[in-house]
Order: structure tokens, then sequence, then C-alpha cells
């Protein structure tokens, strides 16, 4: 789960690491209040989900109340990629003598957390030379003790003993407290600025474990979903929107992909992504079906490999969703094998549709039906 | 031979008084698995399948051999399952279970190494040694005795690629499910070196996905390698950004993407299929089999 820059502030000011003044407000009132109470030149900073915002004109320089009332109420419904912003982040201006870069994530191929800093920050990290990045893999057993973090602030170029070295020996202690109390997968401060002898976190970037949510009951909870995905989720069910014709259920994430690149390689196009798992049974199952023709595809693929998943149960789901529409508005095509695939297929007859042996077959007949 | 698994294996099922362990615990013995005791906190005393179950691992361990344990217990208790099996000993690991926070499994893997113990998974279908044992949840027809190894990421995709290889003709020494996760307990290079000294293998199958990097480090190691290795990487219609299902099947800063990956294959001398059904003919060829 993505939080918002204001909530990431939030929590990092809960755990003592410094952030600007100011707060979050969704209306021009309240924006040109806490303009007041910061007395003195503010950022007025889009809330969305997405990076770009200051080349989309999502963050703005007011120097008086009058003028953050006003850029609030442009920055309020902008739209930034495609993301209503709803609410803005009113902050002190910051004095930025430099701008550095610091986060942690998870690094899968080491199978351990990763804290990556570097000196030049304010820009995409990629974007700087390997030379000026310094990445510490943190083990698990130690932790992240003073020492690393001093022996990081030391490759970073910053005196170890000096105001903002000892600063940030602080700092990288709080980011990786945070990772592990609050499950984030990512934490990132870019940038992160030396203000006179200060270091205050200019920008945050926290994203939660979706794996961990059952345990982070203090959160906010950020939902950025479409309603199809949403409808999806609460199936336990994972879906991603695309943009093609044909909508596809599959069970297994990796088979998904591979039907999705199978449809792609044939001349079709995707419409969706949705693993409907192993194991979901009949109503589950219908539902999903349910979602897949809300998306008014030209075609519906279905593509069940049985193992949990029972080949009864996926045809019997099909049959449901087909009484349920007095027929299919656009045509379905099932490739059905494993588990209790003769059962399966006997149902499907019953309504007058055949099910595929292979992938190969059923991918080539969904795109022909969806010309 | 077979690598990691074999039919001496003696196996514990944790959680096996569960819906889903109690199901697959059956169609384990039915594949011929050596399952030997269970362990469920509070159920000890029961009898599953005819197998008995005991409170701790420890307790398992005290009164029988255990080589392995597959784990099917809901992901809050995942970790606590995991280290008990690592601390009472138990040298192979199977964690089947979907949607374990990512420090947990951090924090189960470091300990594992300290160990010495394999992890497979966590969010892994787990390991069968063809017509030897099966660990985890596959359904048993598309596992047959041969000489192909198959390490993958994702589960159905193997059963589709390995059901593939059954049909003509190609049994298998190993397949191994390392898990769809972002932290799990293998690498590719890993399984892969096991295979390389396996007498029974002649050939190796590694299904990816797009996502991180290990597909890219593996083809270092694949340039070293005797055995001819033919694979297939899903996701090359997946959109930057977008988390494909699993936690770790996603691009992220232009990293991970399929092409990458693939280039990287094939500059190593792997065969990559463009697509899932074409891997028995690529394997077939690769034994010299027409």
């Amino acid at each position: 789960m993505k939080m918002f820059e204001y909530m990431g502030k939030e929590l990092f000011a809960k755990y003592g690491l410094p952030v600007p003044k100011g707060r979050m407000a969704t209306n021009p009132e309240d924006a040109a209040k806490i303009a007041a109470e910061i007395g003195g030149p503010c950022v007025v900073k889009s809330q969305v989900l997405s990076g770009k915002r200051g080349k989309a004109g999502g963050i703005k320089f007011p120097n008086t109340p009058e003028e953050a009332q006003k850029a609030a109420e442009e920055v309020l419904g902008m739209t930034i990629q495609g993301l209503p912003v709803q609410a803005i982040l009113v902050e002190e201006k910051l004095k930025i003598d430099k701008e550095l870069y610091m986060s942690i994530t998870i690094d899968g191929s080491a199978k351990q957390a990763v804290l990556i800093a570097s000196a030049y920050g304010g820009m995409d990290i990629e974007e700087q030379p390997e030379e000026y990045i310094i990445k510490r893999h943190i083990d698990p057993e130690l932790g992240m003790k003073p020492f690393i973090a001093r022996d990081v602030v030391r490759k970073m170029g910053v005196p170890v003993n000096s105001a903002h070295g000892k600063e940030i020996v602080k700092i990288i202690q709080i980011l990786y407290k945070i990772c592990l109390e609050k499950d984030a997968e990512l934490v990132e401060i870019n940038p992160l600025v030396f203000s006179d002898d200060k270091v205050i976190a200019a920008d945050s970037k926290v994203t939660i474990d979706d794996d961990a949510m059952f345990r982070m009951k203090d959160l906010p909870i950020v939902d950025d979903r479409s309603p199809a995905e949403r409808a999806a989720k609460d199936l336990g069910l994972s879906f991603v929107e695309l943009d093609g014709e044909i909508a596809v259920m599959a069970n297994g994430a990796g088979i998904t992909m591979g039907t999705l690149d199978t449809l792609q390689a044939f001349g079709g196009t995707p419409k969706n992504f949705l693993d409907c798992g192993g194991g979901t049974g009949r109503e589950a199952t219908a539902k999903a079906l349910d979602i897949l023709f809300d998306l008014n595809p030209k075609a519906v693929f279905v593509n069940i490999f049985g193992g949990i998943t029972r080949c009864d149960d996926v045809a019997n789901a099909v049959k449901d969703q087909y009484e349920a529409k007095g027929g299919f508005p656009v045509p379905l095509v099932i490739r059905l094998v494993g588990t209790n695939q003769e059962a399966g297929r006997e149902i499907l007859a019953s309504i007058g549709v055949e099910a595929f042996d292979f992938m190969e077959d059923a991918a080539r007949r969904v795109i022909e039906l969806a010309k | 031979m077979a690598i990691i698994i074999d039919e001496n294996t003696n196996v514990l099922v944790m959680g096996i008084t569960g819906r889903q362990a109690s199901f697959h615990t059956k169609q384990m013995l039915a594949y011929g698995t050596k399952i030997v005791a269970g362990c469920t906190p509070g159920k000890g005393g029961a009898s599953v399948e005819g197998i008995p179950v005991y409170n701790t691992v420890r307790e398992a361990c005290e009164n029988h051999r255990i080589d392995a344990s597959v784990i099917f217990v809901p992901a809050p208790a995942t970790k606590d399952a995991a280290l008990e099996n690592i601390e009472a000993g138990v040298g192979v690991v199977v964690i089947v279970t979907e949607g374990v926070p990512v420090y947990d499994e951090i924090e189960i893997v470091a300990y594992a190494k300290r160990k010495g113990a394999i992890i497979l998974g966590p969010n892994t279908f787990g390991i069968v040694s063809g017509g030897k044992c099966k660990m985890g949840i596959p359904p048993n027809q598309y596992f047959i005795e041969g000489n192909v190894g198959v390490v993958a990421r994702s589960g159905t995709l193997t059963y589709e690629i390995t059901g593939n290889l059954t049909a003509n003709g190609l049994g298998q020494s190993t397949v191994v499910g390392m898990g769809g996760d972002r932290a799990v307990g293998l690498t590719f290079i890993d399984v892969l070196k096991m295979f390389e000294k396996d007498d029974q293998t002649e050939a190796i199958v590694m299904i990816g996905e797009i996502g991180g990097n290990s597909e890219e480090i593996a083809a270092e190691y694949i340039k070293e390698m005797t055995k001819p290795v033919v694979a297939f990487i899903a996701g090359k219609s997946a959109p930057p950004g977008k988390r494909m299902g699993h936690a770790g099947a996603i691009i992220e800063r232009g990293k991970g993407t399929y092409q990458g990956k693939v280039d990287a294959l094939n500059a190593a001398g792997a065969k990559v299929a463009p697509l899932p059904f074409d891997v028995p003919q690529l394997v077939k060829e690769a034994l010299g089999i027409k």
C-alpha cells in the first residue's frame, strides 16, 4: 500500500525524524490558515500517488496566506497522470543548502533490506552515476547498528562528527525502525535536505507490505484501486486492468502471465490480468467471471489447469453465469484440464460450451472470436 | 538420484489438521511420499490419514527422524512455524503458505542460512522428485520420473510446462518450486548447481518471470554449466509498475524486464522458449531426441 506524502511525513514525525512545518488540507481556506500559521513563504504540494508532480504544475510556492489560498484552488481538482488531486500539503518553504537521497527497500536477490544513500539527491536516483550511490545491505540479525550508519555517512562524504553527519546517523536508524515496525517495503526521502545545520526530509515515499496489513491496525488506508480491482481483491484474487480487448481469467500468477503472453504473441490483446488462484470455489469463480463481463470485453478467455482448483467448480461457475445472464453477452472460450476434468466438461456440454485441451488452440480461437 | 528429496525422505506436515493440509496429505501419500508425522499445536495425539499428530516439532523429532517439513499454516503463523522447524534441525522446509509479510520471510531465510537448512517458498507449490516423493500441492498425474530437472518461481505455469513434458514422454528428476515471493529461500543458481551435480538430471528447464534479477544472475552461472538449459520467462506482455499476482512479479524503474532476462539467457547459451508449449521441443533438441 502506497502512502500519500503527508501520511509518510506524519509517520516520520511520530518517529522523531525531522520534517518541514505544515500539514495536509483539502480546501483552500484551510490552506490559507496553515500558511498563516507558518508565517512565511510556503510550498503547496498536490497529494497524489505519482511522481512528476512538479512538472505537471502540482507544486506551487506562495509567499502569503492569500497566495496559498489561490495556489490551493488551482492545485485541488487538478488531474495528474490520471489521478485527481483531492488533498494538498502546505508546508514551510525550506532554505535548501544541499539535496541528498536516502531510502530503504527490499532486495529480493539478496533476501535482505538494502539502504541506498547518495550525497546527490533531488532527481531520480536511477539517473545518478553508480559511483555516487551507496548501497548497504542490512543483515536482519544485526539490524541497523550506529556503526553501519556512520560508515554510510562517511561514504556519502559527510563528516561523521559534523552536525549534519550526526543527524543522518540518527535518520538512518529511524528509517530502519520504521521499516521493521510498520512492515514498510519502501521508505524513501528524496530529497533529504541540509538547511543550515539541520537535516530535513523534504519529501516522503512510503509503501507498506500488503501482506502485512493484517498487523498494521493503526495506519490510514489508502485505496487507489479501480472498482474492478477492488471487487477482485474482496474475493481474494489478484487483478490488474489492462487496455486490450480480451478479458482473461487463469489460475495462478505464472500461468495467467503466460496466457497474456500467448494472446499477445498470436495477435490478441488482453484486457486484464485476473489470477483466480488455487482452490477458488464455485461461487467466487462465478463472481470473478462477472467482473470480467463487466469490463465489456470483446471476448472472455478462461484458462484453467486444475490442481487444487477443481474443473467441476469452474464449469459450474460458468454455468451459473450463463444462466444468470440468459446466455453470454460476448463469446467465452474455455480451456479446462486437470482435477475432475470429465465432470467439468459434462457440465459445460449441458450449456453448449466446448472446452479446449490446449492453451494454444483455445488462445487462437478466442482471438478469432474477438475480431 | 534426484535433488533435495527422494524416496527415503521422512516428511512432517505442519498444520496437518487443517482442511488444505489434510487434503494434500492424502494426495502426497498417494504419490508415495513417506509422511511420518504431522504437527498442529494443541492437536497432539490426533491422527490424520493414519499419521500421528504432535504438538511441537521437537516432540515429532523425538519420535521420528524428520528430514523435511511442508508448511500449511495461515500467513500470520508462518514465521513461527518455519523457525520452529529450522530450530528443531529439519534440513528442508517447504513453505506453501501465500501472503507472508516480507520481513518475516527475510528473518526465516536468514535463520535457515545460519542453521544450514534449505527453504523452498514461501508461496511455493512445493517440490516433486519424479516417481519418488512429492511435498506440496501439485496434481500427481503430471509428474513422472525422468531426466529433466525443472526449477520455477510459479506453480500452475510449472504444471502446464511439466504436463507438456510428461505428455511428450519427458520425465523429471526433480521439479523445484522456489516460490513466487520476493524473499524466498533459494535462487535459480542454487538449484542449477544441484542439477549440474545430479547424475539423474541431463537437461534443465528454468521457468522464470519478470521482476527482480535472479534470472540475469543465473545466466552468469549457466555459461559455466555442462548441461543444457531451456528457459521460459512469463510476463512478456506485462506493463511496468503493475504487480502481476506474485509479489515479486513487477517491473520497477526499468528493472526486471522480459527482454533483459531473455538477452542475458541467450547470451549465456540457454535456449529461451517464446511460449510455454514450445518448451518440450527445445528440451528434445537439447537431449538429441528426434
